[in-house]
């Protein structure tokens, strides 16, 4: 009993803070010509590698210092997380579309289409999946719908799997039973009775599937495979920063601070909403 | 009885294997009149389950039945095309299931999942199937519909769920209920009430029961009729009375020796002994042997 309170506990502060962090950059990227402070394409040589503004030498406006084209790296992270969230929505969802519906099919029919689809996922994850997305970009071309596609097509097995493990599970139930014979059609007790019983899991996945995506879309910009090199990008802005690392630190580890505060927030964010969602778990 | 009364459901001589060709019912027939409570009683694994999903269209996909018709109020159901069976099915029969834990829809409340079945596959309005809710759960002695109506299951107790799917069963007034050791799960207090709630519905609807049990106190209790099953033959069938007062099979007197007794509590029980089972082994096997010959 009290443990339960204490992880319910647990729970409630880590929904509030990773959906508060996920706000306030969500918010960022959406109003950025507001907010950011600078134009995040402007050079002035005359500020380059400017420290952040707690360290002496630093500029009033630019907050987080500059990088060494002398652009404000805080405008340049905000105008980032646009690219980091459109990814992330929309590639978690279409990856999320697809390796649901299919996960949900295989582990309610069984039978062949379980082992056609069940098949198909061991092949594809038998690629490794950063070289996979970079093969992909390679084949697309460079652009945000390419990372968009080429992370929706590697990660969807991601759903697929989990989604029809737990359909397995709550098929062999004896609600699903009773609604048979009742006289429900298949496909009817599939979306009526399973799909409610597993949409925790699809949220929590879903979330976590976000933060991959912001991950592999900066792993992509790290290589320049992302999308056009003028917007910025989390992953672009790392990939600079690692050749000044040695006269600006801060170019570096700005934008890797706020990856990994997104990515953790995405996937404490899932678990949070998932032991909401879940009737039981409540 | 009433001579051109037709059963309400008729199994005659059914036989099921699973892919290995392992016979699990062997030649099964018994027959529940209309408004009878007819007890099916054997220890797990005798196929007593088996008979009840067979007639409810459920059987696992790896069970086939080779053989044997079941007549549901004089249909047989093989004979009818998968969909107008389903409907039968549905429309005729219900199911008081064993778990009452996992038999309720976790994600959905009691209110749309009770009235859903009546209003989807009945086709009838929200209002009189809401009411027929209502009517029921006020039968099973549930004193606060509207909040249970409003709960998800996992906040009902178990007592609780059971009535909730004893309501939803009459619900739709079946002639056919399969009551698959509806008190296996509950505790021995819970266990009487949930019983004595179904013997009195079931008068009161006049509905036939098949009941599933392996409790012979249960048998005496609710059934007019025993079918004795062992290893999925029927090895005895009888009046509940007559059974009681003279079993004919030794593995049925067995049985009756095997079950725990309240006058005497530390009476150490006595297994089924080696002889009887010898006994049903040969009548198992030559009954597969005469099976066998005509089958190939």
């Amino acid at each position: 009993m009290d443990e339960a309170r204490i992880s319910r506990h647990g729970s409630r502060a880590r929904l509030w803070l990773a959906g508060g962090w996920l706000l306030i950059a969500l918010l960022a990227a959406i109003f950025a010509p507001l907010v950011a402070p600078q134009d995040p394409l402007a050079q002035d040589l005359m500020l380059e590698r400017l420290p952040p503004f707690w360290l002496g030498g630093a500029e009033p406006g630019y907050w987080l210092g500059t990088d060494s084209l002398g652009r404000d790296l805080l405008s340049r992270l905000i105008f980032g997380a646009r690219i980091a969230f459109i990814v992330a929505f929309a590639a978690a969802f279409a990856a999320c579309l697809v390796g649901s519906t299919l996960g949900l099919i295989a582990g309610y029919f069984g039978g062949w289409a379980d082992r056609i689809i069940s098949r198909i996922v061991d092949v594809w994850m038998a690629f490794p999946p950063v070289l996979f997305a970079i093969l992909l970009v390679a084949v697309l071309g460079t652009g945000l719908s390419s990372v968009i596609i080429a992370i929706a097509v590697i990660d969807w097995t991601r759903f697929c799997r989990v989604i029809r493990a737990e359909t397995m599970g709550q098929s062999r139930m004896d609600y699903v039973e009773n609604a048979r014979i009742a006289g429900y059609g298949r496909i009817g007790i599939m979306l009526r009775e399973v799909l409610p019983n597993v949409v925790p899991s699809i949220v929590a996945l879903l979330s976590l599937e976000m933060g991959i995506a912001v991950i592999v879309e900066a792993i992509l910009s790290f290589v320049n495979l992302s999308i056009s090199t003028d917007d910025p990008t989390w992953g672009g802005i790392i990939a600079e920063g690692r050749l000044s690392i040695h006269q600006a630190w801060w170019v570096l580890v700005f934008p890797l601070v706020t990856l990994i505060l997104t990515v953790l927030s995405f996937s404490q964010f899932g678990e949070g909403l998932r032991a909401r969602f879940d009737p039981v778990l409540r | 009885m009433n001579a051109p009364a037709k059963p309400c459901l008729d199994i005659r001589n059914l036989s099921a294997v699973l892919p290995n060709g392992l016979r699990v019912l062997r030649s099964v027939s018994l027959a529940v009149e209309p408004g009878e409570v007819r007890a099916l009683v054997g220890e797990s694994g005798a196929g007593k389950t088996m008979i009840g999903k067979a007639v409810l269209g459920v059987l696992p996909p790896s069970v086939r039945i080779v053989e044997g018709n079941m007549l549901l109020e004089g249909e047989d159901l093989g004979r009818l095309a998968p969909k107008a069976r389903r409907t039968l099915i549905g429309a005729r029969t219900a199911l008081i299931p064993q778990d009452p834990l996992t038999a309720l829809n976790p994600s959905r409340r009691i209110g749309p999942q009770m009235t859903d079945r009546l209003v989807r596959i009945l086709g009838w309005s929200g209002e009189k199937a809401d009411a027929r809710i209502r009517q029921l759960l006020d039968e099973v002695q549930i004193r606060d519909p509207e909040r249970v109506l409003k709960c998800y299951p996992h906040e009902l107790s178990g007592g609780m769920r059971q009535r909730v799917l004893i309501a939803a069963a009459f619900a739709a007034e079946p002639r056919l209920i399969v009551a698959d050791e509806p008190t296996t799960a509950l505790d021995v207090t819970v266990q009487k009430q949930i019983l004595r709630l179904i013997a009195q519905l079931q008068r009161e609807h006049g509905t036939a029961i098949l009941f599933v049990t392996h409790d012979l106190g249960v048998v005496a209790k609710i059934s007019q009729k025993v079918s004795v099953l062992y290893a999925g033959k029927v090895v005895e069938e009888a009046d509940t009375a007559a059974l009681f007062a003279a079993p004919q099979h030794p593995y049925t007197l067995a049985l009756m020796a095997a079950t725990p007794r309240y006058t005497d509590p530390f009476a150490s029980l006595k297994p089924v002994d080696d002889k009887v089972l010898a006994g049903l082994a040969a009548e198992i096997a030559a009954a597969d042997q005469a099976w066998r010959r005509p089958h190939g």
